[in-house]
Formats: C-alpha cells, sequence, structure tokens
C-alpha cells in the first residue's frame, strides 16, 4: 500500500559494505515507508543477501560508507539485539539449528525482549503459551515444534514456518525476509506467503529478498527493486518482476555494461 | 596406564609426609586398608608432570589444603526425590545409623566387606593409583550396601564438607537383575580435599546409573575413582558433573568382565579462572558384544584447564564390540586450555570403535540468531553453553538432575 504521506520506517544512503575484504555493497539507496512491500530480485552475487545480513547487523560484515536511519536513529551503530528489539526483523534464508535450546524458551525469551523495549509487561511461561499458540495458527504449525531445539531437525519449510511464527510473535515494523521461498515446496510456500500477507499492515513494511516471481505472485509488492553489482540498478512496479521473469537477468548485465562504458 | 609409582623419597612432598605422621593410628574395619595405604603412600612419589597420567594436571594446590577431618556441612537442596532413600553422609561416622532401610537395599556383612573390598578396584586396574592410596589410607568407614535381586532402589548420597578433609568411600553390590539409581552430592564449602572412591559390582542383568554432581571451590580438590566391573547383559551409567574445583581428578573405570553389558560413560566439567579439572576414563572389555557410549563434555573459561583421557581396551576376546566415545570441548577464552586424548587399544578384529574430539568456540552464526531476535549477547551466550551442557544434564538421575542447574555449576565455576 502506497502513501505518500506515510512515515519513513527505513532511509538507506548510499550504503557501502564488505565482506573480509571484498566490497560487496557499492553504493544502496533505498527508501522504506509505512505500510509498504517492497521486493529486492537479483542474481546470485548481486548483494541482496549482504543487504539483510548489514541492516541486521551481522558481524562478518563491514559497512564502509553511506547510512541507514530506522525511524530517524542511525541504526548501524546499533548491536543486532538493538535493533531487533527496536522493530527490525531478519527472517534468515538459513535459519540456524541450535541443538538443546528449547524452540519454546527461544521464543520466549526473544519476544519478552522486544516487549521490554515497547514498555510491555514481560510474559510468564503460561501467558507465552496462550500467545504462541495462538500465533501458530498464522504458519499452521504444529504445536509440537514448541518442543524440540530450535530449528533442529527441522525440514526447510518447517525452518522457514519458524521463521515467520517468530515474525508474528516480534511484530517488528520492518521486516527483511531473505529468500524465505527458497528451499518451499508450493503448499509451503502458501502458507508461508499467506503468513507474510496476514502480518503486513499499514503501520510496518515489508523487504523481501527473492529470486523469483513466483513469491511475488503470492505476496504483492509495491515496489520492485533490481539489484546488480551491489547497487539497485532500476527501481519499478510489480510488473518488473514479470518482465524479469520474462527477460531473465541478462539485459540486467547489458545495462551494467552500457553503465560502466558511461562511467568510463 | 600406571601401576605403583616407585620413586625417590626426595620426591615426596613435606606436607603429605607430615599429614601421614600426624594421621591417628591405623583403626576400625579399614585398618589393614589404612595401613596398606599410608605404606604406599610413604613409599611412591607424589604424581607430578613426569608421569604421563599426571602430564598435564599440577597437584602443588594439594600442598596448601586443610586436611584435618571435615565436619559436615549443610547442602542447600530441594527434598528428596519421592520414593528415594537420601543419606548424608560425611565418611567420618556410619551413615546408616538411626536409618531403617528402604526394601531392596541390605548393609554388607563384615565378611562380605572384607571380601569384596578392592576387588573392583583391583579388576579395574586402579586399586595402586595415588588417588586411591590417598583414600585407603584417610577413610574410616566404607558404606557397603547390595541391592537385592529384582529390586529398583533409588539412593541418594549427600557429602557436603566444612574445611578439611572428607574421605568417602563406597561399596555396592548389585544383584541380578537388580536396579539402582544414585545420585551422589559431594560439595565443598570451604577450602579440603576431597576423596572419593566407589566400587561398584554389577550382576547379570543388573542396572545402575550414577550421577555424581561434586560442586567444589577454588581452594578445594576433588580425587574421584570410580570404578564399576559388569557381568554380561548389565547396564551402567556413569556421569560426571564437575564444576568450581581448583582441581578435580575423575577416574572413571568400568570392566565388562565378559563383554555382552552395556556402558553408558557421561562427563561435563567446567573450568573458570585457574582451575584445573582433569578425568582420565578407562574402559575394558573382556569378552565379546560388549557396548560403550562415552560422551565426554568440557567448558573452559578464563584461564582454565581441561583435561581429558579416554582409554578403551578391547583385546582379542572382545570380538564385536561396539564403542563409541566422543568429545566435546567449548573454549570460551583464548587463555583457557583443553588437553583431550582419545586412547584406543583395540586388539579384536571384528569390533566398531568409534572415536571423537571436537574443541570449538561458540558459533558466531549460533550467537547472531540469537541476537537478531533482539536477546543479548551475554544471553545468547549462556544460553548456547547451556544446551552444550545440556546434553550431559539430561542424562543424569532425577535428583541428580535438579541439583546442578546450570546457573548453579556457572556460579560455582566463576
Amino acid at each position: 500500500m502506497i502513501r505518500p504521506d506515510a512515515p519513513v520506517l527505513l532511509e538507506i544512503r548510499d550504503l557501502h559494505a564488505r565482506v573480509e575484504d571484498k566490497a560487496i555493497l557499492k553504493g544502496v539507496n533505498l527508501t522504506i515507508r509505512a505500510g509498504e512491500i517492497h521486493a529486492v530480485m537479483g542474481r546470485n552475487g548481486s548483494g541482496k543477501s549482504t543487504l539483510s545480513k548489514v541492516l541486521a547487523g551481522h558481524p562478518a560484515y563491514t559497512v564502509t560508507g553511506g547510512s541507514v536511519t530506522y525511524r530517524g536513529e542511525n541504526l548501524l551503530e546499533l548491536d543486532p539485539e538493538q535493533r531487533a528489539r527496536i522493530g527490525v526483523f531478519l527472517g534468515f534464508q538459513y535459519p540456524v539449528e541450535i541443538p538443546g535450546v528449547s524452540n519454546l524458551e527461544f521464543l520466549r525469551v526473544s519476544t519478552n525482549a522486544r516487549r521490554a523495549e515497547k514498555g510491555e509487561e514481560e510474559l510468564d511461561t503460561f501467558a507465552f503459551e496462550d500467545l504462541v499458540r495462538e500465533r501458530l495458527k498464522v504458519v499452521q504449525m504444529d504445536p509440537a515444534f514448541l518442543d524440540r531445539s530450535v530449528n533442529e531437525g527441522f525440514s526447510g519449510g518447517e525452518k522457514k514456518r519458524n521463521e515467520i511464527l517468530q515474525m508474528a510473535l516480534l511484530e517488528p515494523l520492518v521486516a527483511i525476509l531473505d529468500e524465505t521461498d527458497s528451499g518451499l515446496d508450493i503448499d509451503a510456500l502458501r502458507i508461508v506467503a499467506g503468513g507474510v500477507n496476514q502480518l503486513a499492515n499499514a503501520d510496518n513494511a515489508t523487504l523481501l529478498i527473492t529470486h523469483y516471481q513466483r513469491l511475488l505472485d503470492a505476496i504483492t509488492p509495491d515496489y520492485v527493486h533490481v539489484m546488480a553489482a551491489g547497487r539497485i540498478l532500476r527501481t519499478g512496479g510489480k510488473e518488473l518482476a514479470l518482465e524479469l521473469e520474462q527477460r531473465g537477468y541478462d539485459w540486467v548485465d547489458q545495462e551494467l555494461a552500457a553503465l560502466a562504458a558511461e562511467v568510463a | 596406564m600406571s601401576a605403583s609409582l616407585a620413586a625417590p623419597a626426595a620426591a615426596k612432598g613435606a606436607w603429605l609426609e607430615g599429614w601421614l605422621a600426624q594421621l591417628p593410628a591405623a583403626c576400625g574395619e579399614l585398618a589393614p586398608v589404612q595401613e596398606r595405604g599410608r605404606q604406599a603412600l610413604r613409599q611412591t612419589a607424589i604424581p607430578s608432570a613426569r608421569h604421563e597420567d599426571w602430564r598435564f594436571t599440577d597437584l602443588s594446590l594439594l600442598q596448601t589444603l586443610p586436611l584435618a577431618p571435615a565436619a559436615a556441612a549443610t547442602a542447600a537442596l530441594p527434598a528428596p526425590e519421592a520414593g528415594a532413600f537420601r543419606l548424608h553422609w560425611n565418611g567420618g561416622s556410619d551413615p546408616l545409623a538411626g536409618h531403617a532401610l528402604p526394601a531392596g537395599l541390605q548393609r554388607l556383612s563384615a565378611g562380605e566387606i572384607a571380601q569384596g573390598l578392592g576387588h573392583t578396584l583391583a579388576a579395574a586396574g586402579c586399586q595402586q593409583h595415588w588417588p586411591v592410596e590417598l583414600n585407603h589410607a584417610a577413610a574410616e568407614h566404607v558404606l557397603a550396601l547390595r541391592v537385592t535381586s529384582r529390586s529398583q532402589v533409588s539412593l541418594e548420597l549427600v557429602s557436603a564438607a566444612a574445611e578439611g578433609l572428607q574421605a568417602l568411600r563406597l561399596l555396592l553390590l548389585l544383584e541380578e537383575k537388580a536396579e539402582l539409581d544414585l545420585s551422589q552430592l559431594v560439595e565443598a564449602q570451604a577450602a579440603g580435599l576431597h576423596s572419593l572412591v566407589v566400587e561398584v559390582h554389577l550382576a547379570r542383568g543388573a542396572r545402575l546409573s550414577h550421577g555424581l554432581v561434586a560442586l567444589g571451590q577454588a581452594d578445594a580438590a576433588l580425587m574421584a575413582n570410580m570404578a564399576i566391573e559388569q557381568e554380561p547383559e548389565s547396564n551402567a551409567q556413569l556421569s560426571s558433573i564437575t564444576s568450581g574445583w581448583g582441581l578435580a581428578r575423575l577416574e572413571p573405570r568400568a570392566v565388562q568382565v565378559d563383554g555382552a553389558a552395556h556402558t553408558t560413560l557421561r562427563g561435563l566439567q567446567l573450568v573458570d579462572g585457574q582451575r584445573i579439572a582433569d578425568t582420565h576414563s578407562f574402559v575394558e572389555f573382556k569378552g565379546p558384544e560388549g557396548q560403550l557410549d562415552q560422551l565426554h563434555k568440557a567448558v573452559a573459561a578464563g584461564q582454565g584447564r581441561s583435561v581429558f583421557n579416554g582409554a578403551v581396551r578391547v583385546p582379542r576376546a572382545a570380538q564385536r564390540t561396539n564403542a563409541a566415545q566422543l568429545s566435546r570441548s567449548l573454549l570460551l577464552s583464548d587463555r583457557a586450555r583443553i588437553d583431550t586424548k582419545p586412547e584406543l587399544e583395540i586388539v579384536a578384529d571384528d569390533v566398531k570403535c568409534a572415536h571423537g574430539a571436537t574443541v570449538s568456540s561458540l558459533q558466531t552464526d549460533e550467537l547472531f540468531y540469537l541476537q537478531s531476535r533482539g536477546i543479548g549477547a551475554d544471553q545468547a551466550a549462556g544460553l548456547l553453553q547451556r544446551a552444550f551442557c545440556e546434553e550431559v544434564l539430561r542424562d543424569l538421575p532425577a535428583a541428580a538432575r535438579s541439583w546442578c542447574s546450570l546457573e548453579r555449576l556457572l556460579e560455582v565455576a566463576a
């Protein structure tokens, strides 16, 4: 839902970042307002996943230039946990398995960390169980998953559903979903996309990172951005995704080459 | 494996000489054993880095410890588990006095003690190990019990001590198909030395689950030898959790006298500060088709030092043995140190013997995942550490499990 007067939640300006000695992001610009759904598409290696990890504060990535402002606050100077607490959520492409940490306890501790930040009271075990059982419906998850270790032995689809469950509990204002569609069969994709749609509202925003149009059949984006070589090369509406689907990424390469020639 | 340590008199510590000199004359039911232990200590050297089995484990803390007999202290524990029999035991008096034993549990007669005492230590090849001789020299009583055939008993032994020396000697006989859950707490509440020697004989089809929770402090040392002898079809699990000791040396040892038994060994040791924890385990299969499942874990922080040596012997008679040993260590500081070594001696040719060792720090990806959900770095590290320990803690008998929350272990460790 595009409303030009909606408040800006996330403002990315000329963002540069590297991992080890390799520059990956080379000047990303993106403005996200409340109520909007953005999709970032691009080939492997274009910098999509790096963008998501930099926004969440992964320690392996170093920001070398530019700025990211979240609701007027400098996001880049915050620890990953603080970013999460104030409402920035990263749905992982590969959710991490943590044997020995119970999923239920993990969800409770993280939910309470977010609630404390919002000035809401901490939920005890019983109150939290009620909440989590209600939110499980968003992704049609079996409560049995709560008793297992975090993501341990989960199928690809179960892991992604667990990510969306976390999103449902944390109620972020900006949710960045990194290839949430990868590894999902049709049914799981439908459930996960249904969850994302249920959680999207006029006050929050979603940034989908994906290779494929098929996720965008299920979640309609307001904006589609094409990323290549560490920058957003082109921005359009949902029709841009369809164009990409039809023409492939080759024309992106041609545009890049043209751009390079221009600079030279 | 070291047998007796013949060494020049110069290697003996003055502190040990002094202690031996002021011990009361050997007396009581263990008098001959005391004599033997004292003699052995006089004639052998205190283990040092020159002895392979003690290469990494510095015993110098011992010379600073008060060694007068320790008074009993009170451990803060929840009420006994339903149906469990709890004994407070400090080694200095008969813990059974005034107690009616539960069904299935009987005191051994003097004749049975004379016959059984030391038998399993000898079978497990540790009757002359220095920590065992130390116990021989000091222990005044033996707690000697039988679990009768087909009975199920749940026993809790609580040994919390004030300053000084606590020497505990335990002898257990499990008759055919007897089952025993044994939760044991050894806790130092002040400076001192805690010596524990356990012998258990499991008859055919018997089952033992032994969980030792040993909580110490920087100026206290623990020397524990737990030896079990297993007849075929018996099932024994030895678990030990140690935290906080300035020095802890554990020697769990199991011998399957005719193979065809099941042995499970679990260990978790936490070291912080300048503490040392050392586990030297030993398992021997004297017949075919025995099984071993061993997991040893260590968490080393500060300048702590963890040592693990896991010996497994599979002689020619032990065909179709199936043994697995895994050592996993978590290194939380770049000044902590882990030494871990499997020691497999396999002669039989038709066996499965797996072993592995990992040393790692907390995984960045796991930490980041937790942090990205709003969980602070310290809390995330705590959750991961708890997860690491949980794999051992969850296998403890119920009472022992309830005695060692990770919070408690970490509090003691630091």
